[in-house]
Parts: C-alpha cells; structure tokens; sequence
C-alpha cells in the first residue's frame, strides 16, 4: 500500500509536466498551428527559468518574488520561441512541420548549451539556486497530502480550467476556433486571423515553457534532470490527442500519462505482480500505444467534435482560395 | 480637393504570389539567407564564446574538410542523412507526412543486429548479409506501413501516428538490448559477423550504395507512372480520383517503398558503419532528413546538396565546439539558427513583395 501511495505520489505530480505542455499545445492547435517545436519550447521554458534563478540565487530577494521573477521569465523566454515559430509560419507562410522541428533542434540544443553555463557560473561563484521550486509550498499543506504538491502543480490545474473556460465560453475562444477550423470564414467574418495565430502561439508556447521549468525545479528538484525533457515533450504532443483538445480531461489525461510513464519502473519492482524487470522497455511502451489506439478510434467514429481542428498544420494566406 | 477614394490610405507594401521566378533569382535568395544566417552565426559565437569570427569560419570549414580523414567521415554522414531523406520523400511528395523515419530506420537498424546476432557464424557471410539486408527492408517496411493503412481507409493523421510509432521503436530497441546482454549493461557490443565487405575506402561502398539510390529515385519520381501517381495524389486527392487513380492502394505501396527505403538506411548503418545497435542509433537523423527533403523541395538532385551542406553544418560547428571549449550542445543552435533562415528565405521566393510607390499612392 506505501508502494502505491509512492507510485501515485510520484507519477501524478510529473503528470502536471504534460498538462502544462498539452495545454500549450492545445491553444496552439485550436488556432490551427501543428507546433511540433513543443519539446524545444520546454526545454527553452526551463534554461530561461533556471537562469534567472541563477542568478537572483545571490541576492536578497524574499523567495517569493524569486520565484514569481523565475516563472515569468520561464514563460517569456518560451513566449520567444513561440515567436521564431509564428513569425516564420505565420508571417512567412513556411511548412509547420519542418519549422517545429527546426525549433526543437535548437531549442534543445539552446538549453543543453544554457544548463553547462549554469553549471559553470554556480561552480564558479559557489552558489547554487537557492530557491529551488520544489521547496516553495503553501503554508496551509504542511501536514496534509499536499505538502507532496508544489505551487506550480496548482497552477497547472488552475491554467487547465481558466483555458478551457476561454476556449469554450468566451467570445475569444470562439473566434479563436473558428481561425482554427476555417481561417478563411474568420477572415470574412472580420476576425483579425494573424493576431489571433500570433497570440494562441506566444501564449501556448509559454504555458508549455513553464511545463519545462517545472519539470527540473520542481518535480525532479536538480538541474541534471535537463535531458529528459524533450521525450516528455513529445509525449504532451501526444497528450493533446489523447484528450482529444480539452484542457479540462487533460488534467486527468496527464495524471494518467504520469502513470504510465512511472509504470516502466513502478511495477517489476512489486514481488507478488512477478513481472520481471525485463518488461520495463515494453511497460514504457504504454503511453505511445495508448495514444496510437485513441487515434485510431477517433478517426474511425468520425464523431465531429472529437476531430482536429480542421486547417490544422495549413498555413493560411488571404489571396490563395 | 480630395474624392474619398485617394483618401483610403494604401498599405505599406502588399504581398502577392508569384507566377514564375527563374532559378538563378531562387538561387540567389537562398545564397543570401544563407550568409545572412553565417554572418549571424559568426556575430552570436562573438558574444557567447567570444570566438573571433576569422577562428570561428575557419574552424566550420575545418570540421568536415580539414583532413582526409574528415572529408571521408563528411561524406559518410552526408550520404547516410541522404539515404534517409531519400526514403522519407516518396511520401511528403504525396503530402503524406511521415515523422516515423526514425523509428523506421530504427526498426531496420534492429532487424539486421538481430540477424547478426541469432545467424551470426551459422551462415556463411554472404549469405548472412541477404538475409540481414531482406530483413532490415521487410521490419522497416512493415513499420511504415502500419500508419498508411489507417491513413488510407480512416483518413487517421499520419503525423502523429508516424510520430508515436517512433517511440514504440525505441521502446522495442530497449526491449532487445536487455534480452540480449544478460549482465544486464545494456549496451551491445561489436558483433563479429555480417559486415558489408570494404572496397577501396572503408566508406566508399555506403556512399555509393546511396548515390546509386539517389539515381533510382530521380528517374522514378520524375519518369515513371508510380512517380506521376505520387505527384497527382500530392497536388489534388480530388483529381486524383477523378482520373481513375486508387489513391489508398498508392498511399500504401509508397510507404512501403517509403519503410525499406528506411530500413536499408537501417541495414547501411549497423551492418556497414556501427556493427552494434544502440536506442540512438538513428540519433535524430530520421527528423533532420524531413528537413533536407523538404529544403531540396523534395529533388533527390538538390536533396544531396542540402544533406552535405547539412552534415557540413553539424560537423563544422561540432570542430567549433571542440577548438572553444564550448558545450557540445552548440553545433545544434547553430544548425537551428541556419535552418530558420532557409525555411524563412522560401516566402521570398515564392511571394512577391510590392511596396506602395509614390507614384500610385499619391494623387493622380
């Protein structure tokens, strides 16, 4: 039973790493850009974030504003990146594909270059961020379950809902989708369908930073952790599919994909379930397949709500009809 | 005085689409993003390694010409990247676009360590290397074909299927390696038998293996019917059906040729090249082909270009990294950075930018 309470205390806070990143990508693919530069996006989310804590480790701000500082900087030097991608997909009409991959080429090559410069300047000036994320919490859960919970696992949940309620009940939200399914009616109807681009990807593109930036700080608590972002990434890519476009399943979405990704190591090491530890690779299989088999189904019912957005990965340009 | 009509103001400049442009102008264009982007490079090596820009453009043109040695390991990697690139673009020429050759290449990667690993010294080598090169064609094939058949009867998004599929490869990889090292390392070491015999150069026979599937693949996109199927199927599924194409029997056997393609790029680098198989022995080389076929706009022809001036890129700024000190991350943000630059330099050869003139902007 501690086993369990271990698993799931371990599996459903790295879950709040996808929500942030499935969020993101869910406001970037409701306007109808296919931003597969995501895992380059988390990894420029965290190297801005973990720089600023950096260097704000020597000087005597209260914690609190450290972190605000840290997470704000996350989001904007992720909001950047989700600048190059617009400006090039939106502006310049390039594939999306080819552009995200791009992206997530340098942006991973951006933070691995970042983190060793961290590296270097803590050994140097013998600090090392202070205020880890992970040791800021809410006063009021110092004994109960949420003392295991973070700031930052809170305020995925809150950006899940306060997203969900924009894109479904809001005027914004509703412009916001239809660029996304019919740029070309948007536009007629008046709708300004380059800002609306520009602004679901800078704001996607952030929130999926801050994913990123509490991965390292919060969730894994030491800077080294860098390397595994990019396959949880890919992996909030997937997420986006599996909950078929809807911040609010996400939240329960990206626990269960926590799960999955813990079970690999979780479950061969429980002596009754007798599964040896050679299955790991083929348990670490499970969020990938489940995600093909959502796929599939989906295409196959056909059910129109459960679609993509229809011009997804089409860039769009006035002139051409 | 003024008729409201003068008085609606003209934009600053208006976007239009070109009809035509010849191909010294594309050209042109491309050269200038790409300096461009060389010149940015050099200005951001300045500020973050403080490397001089004289040292920093020597040492790009080091790393992959600097000695015999480096220019045959340059065309190594060139034609490995090329055989890739070559494989995945049968489909994107369809606008099928398949992620997956990572995982397919990947795939074909495992089949032939398999073969070696199972068949090694029970078969004679000649007969070992068919079997390998058959087996590395028929897993990549398969694994590419998983994703086309959904495609062609639910219309599934290839992307992200071909993107997941990646992953289980990995995993599957994984599943092997522990299988097969029982001191549980992992790590695969040299296997003794099956490698691809070497003339002349230990690299030659790779290089020409892919020059010779280059050749194929220009006269069967450019010069057979499959080749015009592909095109049309690309342009307009419409049309496509209107014309009597079966346009799911072609988005099936061009994966398949699109997967073997991928596996034999599988078969090169494990059976010539690593001996072994590692969960990176892609390395991310499946994504970066997506790129050189997509900047070659899918021209097997421009395709080797784009893969040398690739791989040019990735070992001129490794050399870099190394003469600098500097973390081996940095030949990626100068690859990225070289990258945005072609993609972004495609609108200007496709569109045209007008700027208001004084002429019509003004009174009549």
């Amino acid at each position: 039973m501690d086993k369990l309470i271990n698993y799931l205390l371990s599996a459903i806070p790295l879950g709040m790493t996808f929500l942030y990143g499935s969020t993101g990508e869910i406001i970037t693919e409701k306007v109808g850009q296919l931003n597969l530069g995501l895992p380059g996006i988390m990894c420029v989310g965290a190297a801005g974030g973990c720089m600023t804590l950096q260097l704000l480790s020597g000087t005597s701000l209260p914690g609190v504003l450290v972190v605000t500082i840290a997470i704000i900087a996350s989001f904007l030097s992720a909001a950047a990146m989700g600048l190059i991608y617009s400006f090039l997909t939106v502006t310049l009409h390039a594939n999306q594909n080819v552009t995200g991959l791009a992206l997530t080429t340098f942006g991973v090559g951006t933070m691995k270059f970042i983190m060793s410069k961290i590296t270097a300047m803590a050994s140097a000036s013998g600090t090392r961020y202070l205020y880890a994320i992970k040791y800021f919490r809410f006063p009021f859960a110092d004994n109960t379950t949420f003392k295991y919970c973070g700031v930052m696992v809170f305020l995925a949940i809150i950006i899940a809902i306060v997203t969900s309620f924009v894109l479904n009940r809001t005027r914004v939200g509703l412009h916001l989708r239809a660029v996304g399914e019919n740029p070309a009616t948007a536009d007629a109807m008046g709708i300004n369908v380059t800002a609306y681009k520009y602004v679901a990807t800078l704001v996607g593109s952030g929130i999926a930073g801050l994913g990123g930036l509490f991965y390292i700080m919060d969730y894994a608590g030491s800077q080294e952790a860098y390397l595994g972002i990019s396959a949880l990434g890919w992996l909030s890519i997937a997420l986006v599919i599996f909950t078929l476009w809807k911040p609010v399943v996400s939240i329960f979405g990206s626990s269960l994909f926590g799960m999955l990704y813990v079970a690999g190591s979780y479950i061969p090491s429980i002596k009754e379930l007798h599964v040896s530890m050679k299955a790991t690779p083929i348990l670490d299989m499970l969020p990938y397949v489940v995600t093909i088999i959502v796929l599939i189904i989906t295409s196959a019912t056909k059910k129109k709500e459960n679609q993509p957005p229809a011009s997804l990965g089409l860039s769009y340009f006035r002139e051409e009809r | 005085m003024e008729t409201t009509e003068n008085k609606v103001r003209e934009p600053l400049f208006h976007i239009a689409k070109r009809a035509y442009i010849p191909w010294y102008k594309a050209w042109c264009i491309r050269l200038i993003a790409i300096l461009a982007a060389f010149i940015i490079c050099g200005i951001l090596s300045f500020i973050v390694i403080g490397a001089s820009p004289l040292d920093f453009y020597s040492a790009l043109l080091k790393g992959s010409l600097g000695s015999q040695r480096k220019i045959w390991k340059f065309l190594k990697d060139a034609a490995v990247l090329l055989c890739i690139s070559l494989a995945v673009t049968p489909a994107f020429r369809m606008k099928f676009w398949n992620i997956g050759a990572e995982g397919q290449t990947l795939m074909g990667a495992l089949a032939t360590a398999a073969c070696m690993f199972y068949l090694g010294g029970k078969l004679p080598d000649a007969l070992l290397l068919v079997v390998m090169f058959v087996s590395a064609i028929v897993v990549g094939s398969i694994w590419g074909t998983i994703p086309a058949i959904f495609k062609a009867i639910w219309n599934t998004n290839e992307t992200l299927f071909t993107l997941m599929m990646n992953y289980v490869a990995t995993c599957i990889v994984s599943y092997f390696l522990i299988i097969w090292t029982p001191n549980g390392s992992s790590s695969l070491g040299v296997l003794p038998d099956g490698h691809l015999p070497i003339i002349g150069n230990e690299y030659l026979l790779i290089i020409l293996i892919t020059v010779f599937i280059a050749i194929a693949m220009y006269i069967y996109l450019y010069y057979s019917k499959h080749g015009y199927e592909i095109s049309v199927v690309g342009e307009s599924y419409k049309t496509a059906c209107y014309i009597g194409i079966d346009v799911k029997k072609v988005i099936i056997r061009t994966m398949i040729l699109s997967g073997a393609l991928c596996g034999l790029a599988g078969f090169l680098i494990v059976s010539g090249l690593d001996h072994s198989v590692t969960t990176e022995t892609v390395g991310g080389r499946g994504f970066t082909a997506i790129m050189v076929s997509w900047l070659a706009k899918f021209n097997p022809a421009v395709m080797a270009l784009t893969s040398l001036f690739i791989v040019f890129l990735s070992q001129g700024s490794a050399q870099v990294s190394q003469n600098f000190d500097v973390s081996p991350a940095f030949p990626d943000m100068i690859t990225g950075i070289i990258l945005f630059f072609i993609i972004g330099c495609e609108f200007f050869i496709q569109y045209k930018i007008n700027f208001r003139s004084r002429k019509n902007g003004g009174k009549k």
